[in-house]
């Protein structure tokens, strides 16, 4: 191989019939599927295997529930998903998620409640990832720590070959060449402070449409979190009991419900709102710190006592973390338009489990842990069906390499500014949208211009940035042809939801992103 | 952002060198941790939880760095207070700091209970 960097030590390179990008819930799920088929597998995370990505900082819930409420919990959630949800995978997805939450026994401690009943709905996040990683290494996941991806490589005769990297602490590139990929890379929250969401820049988006994967419903990419202002605390539990007010300290009418956020993003455009949550009964707050243990650090550092004191919140933009967008899947085993490429978790469209809504924690969680299995035995089986040699592996793109000090923050700060403010992306309308797109395209093109230099830590700040530019503009460009309200897209100019949008939005492209109708129907099954 | 660490407490197991999402830290020339790259911090307190020693500081401001008097913050039970709640290490067999995460969906239901009525009350979040 030619090594991008030619002053750095020896590239690391690995052979492994599957490589998972991504080591959140998804990905170590993904990587002990393809191990118990038999593979060989190596697991690259950009930060560390346990703590990156938006599990390991919360405490997912899961869509955990018992065989026989499953048909009510389904036609319930079916109604909610306003045309694009498919009660087969909801089904399947619960299913998985019956099966799989109690084999992790041995490693993570399941509480039990008064009864005596083992709790395994709700797992803390740190914990989780920890047992997660552990599992991972007890299947002989070879795990490559502080190595973020950089781009897919494909054979000589045009087929996927694998990807390399940077390990950025080892200051060496890695390669692997392996017949299949998952990328699970988590969504993109285009840097919003979402708590722990700062790894999830979209890179597989990118990487997946390079190696010419689609996206699909990347419309549904306008959700937000609440937290206190400042903070990127965006456990949202305690506000359900919260009081709201304004500057002047009047009760501001936000009822709870689904149009909660909708009804603070409108009162904080207005003027900054503050929060007590003076109705949290005592027996409760003496709880509060042993259920989420990092929930009260942000009042306790800063001298706010929450129950009594007014203090002032904000929204974390989730992108398509709790958005559902993302990689179009085309088969049961969660592969891409890409033969060998697979996808898992918020990198991989949810329309079918979550609609057009968010799938929230629970179905987002059960999500990645299905899909991450899905992905990853099917991985593994098209890498034995598939044992090409790679010799040589060619490039889907020429990456300029950019100067040393490139920092990108011009950039990422105007994607910043089209993404999170609530009147561009929680209220749409046709004319911002455009106007967002124009800003957005011009910055492309000036970063399509940079001179190739030689410096790794500017080329992974590139690409990520690339990615977010990228993510946001297939976002943007889905919602401007979504020209109607559905789920959590609403189009502040076309609040009517219509039948003639009863499609799924598919969407991809670099350099002219560009946007697909396809009608409703159901996933094309392969054999097993 | 990250703001402290106390060398003095520092076992210089470098652990939280490899555990943080953005990489932040790097070792320093005394074998000890150093801020390496504090705008790069994403103020999700996991070093904290992984340090056994208690040996780092993340202030909550995320947005800017603050000045803070590392005395007071080592004369506070501040650091250590994730890990502590969390039940990790020393913590794990004191039933003070059994994981009581479990509740939350009967917390979410207590809330409900309590809110302002809406029309169409359905879980929001997790």
């Amino acid at each position: 191989m030619i090594p991008l960097f030619h002053n750095a030590p020896a590239p690391l390179q690995l052979a492994a019939d599957v490589l998972v990008i991504g080591g959140g819930l998804a990905g170590t799920w993904a990587a002990v599927a393809a191990a118990r088929e038999g593979a060989k597998v190596v697991l690259a995370e950009k930060g560390w295997c346990g703590t990156s990505g938006v599990t390991a900082t919360a405490g997912p819930g899961h869509w955990w529930v018992p065989p026989e409420q499953r048909q009510a919990a389904i036609g319930k959630r079916v109604e909610s998903a306003a045309g694009l949800g498919d009660a087969r995978w909801m089904a399947r997805i619960l299913e998985t998620t019956w099966q799989s939450l109690p084999q992790l026994d041995r490693l993570y401690h399941f509480p039990s409640d008064e009864q005596g009943r083992k709790q395994y709905r709700a797992l803390r996040g740190p914990e989780y990832m920890r047992a997660m990683r552990q599992l991972a290494l007890e299947h002989g996941v070879t795990l490559l720590d502080q190595s973020p991806a950089l781009e897919l490589l494909r054979s000589e005769s045009g087929e996927l070959a694998g990807a390399r990297g940077w390990q950025r602490q080892l200051k060496r590139e890695w390669q692997v060449t392996a017949p299949a990929t998952v990328l699970a890379t988590g969504g993109c929250g285009f840097l919003s402070r979402l708590l722990g969401s700062h790894t999830n820049t979209g890179d597989g988006y990118l990487m997946g449409v390079e190696a010419g994967a689609e996206l699909s419903g990347m419309e549904f990419s306008a959700y937000y979190c609440i937290a206190p202002a400042g903070s990127t605390m965006t456990r949202s539990m305690v506000y359900t009991f919260g009081r709201y007010f304004d500057a002047a300290g009047r009760e501001l009418d936000i009822p709870q419900g689904p149009d909660f956020n909708n009804a603070l993003a409108r009162h904080l455009l207005r003027g900054p709102v503050f929060c007590r949550l003076d109705r949290i009964p005592a027996d409760i707050r003496a709880r509060l710190p042993y259920v989420q243990p990092n929930l009260m650090l942000p009042f306790d550092r800063l001298g706010i006592d929450p129950y009594r004191d007014k203090f002032a919140v904000t929204l974390h933009g989730e992108g398509t973390i709790r958005g559902v967008g993302g990689l179009r899947v085309t088969d049961d085993h969660c592969q891409t338009t890409v033969p060998g490429l697979f996808t898992a978790g918020d990198a991989a469209s949810r329309e079918t489990v979550t609609g057009a809504i968010s799938g929230g924690g629970a179905v987002n969680s059960s999500w990645a842990l299905s899909s991450g299995q899905w992905a990853g035995s099917g991985a593994a089986q098209f890498a034995k069906a598939n044992r090409t040699v790679l010799r040589t592996a060619a490039r889907y793109t020429e990456t300029p390499i950019p100067a040393a000090d490139a920092d990108y923050c011009e950039t990422i700060r105007a994607v910043q500014n089209e993404l999170h403010p609530y009147d561009k992306n929680l209220f749409r309308t046709g004319a911002q949208l455009q106007r967002s797109l124009l800003t957005l395209d011009s910055h492309w093109d000036r970063l399509r211009g940079d001179a190739p230099h030689s410096d790794p830590d500017s080329l992974l700040r590139r690409r990520e940035t690339q990615a977010l530019l990228a993510s946001a503009r297939w976002c943007y460009s889905s919602a401007l042809a979504r020209k109607e309200s559905r789920g959590i897209h609403q189009r502040t100019d076309a609040p009517q939801r219509h039948d003639r949008f009863d499609v799924h939005l598919r969407s991809g492209g670099l350099d002219s992103p560009w946007v697909r109708h396809d009608p409703v129907t159901r996933p094309v099954e392969t054999p097993a | 952002m990250i703001e402290l660490i106390f060398s003095d407490r520092c076992s210089g197991c470098s652990q939280c060198i490899s555990v943080c999402p953005t990489n932040v830290l790097a070792l320093g020339s005394d074998g000890k941790p150093r801020i390496a790259n504090q705008g790069a911090c994403q103020t999700c307190f996991m070093c904290e939880l992984y340090c056994a020693s208690d040996a780092l500081y993340v202030h909550p401001d995320c947005e800017h760095p603050v000045s803070l008097d590392p005395a007071q913050v080592l004369a506070s039970n501040l650091p250590g207070q994730y890990r502590r709640d969390s039940g990790w290490d020393e913590f794990a067999n004191d039933p003070r700091y059994n994981n009581q995460h479990w509740r939350m969906e009967h917390i979410f239901a207590l809330a409900r209970e309590l809110a302002t009525p809406s029309p169409d009350t359905g879980p929001r979040h997790e």
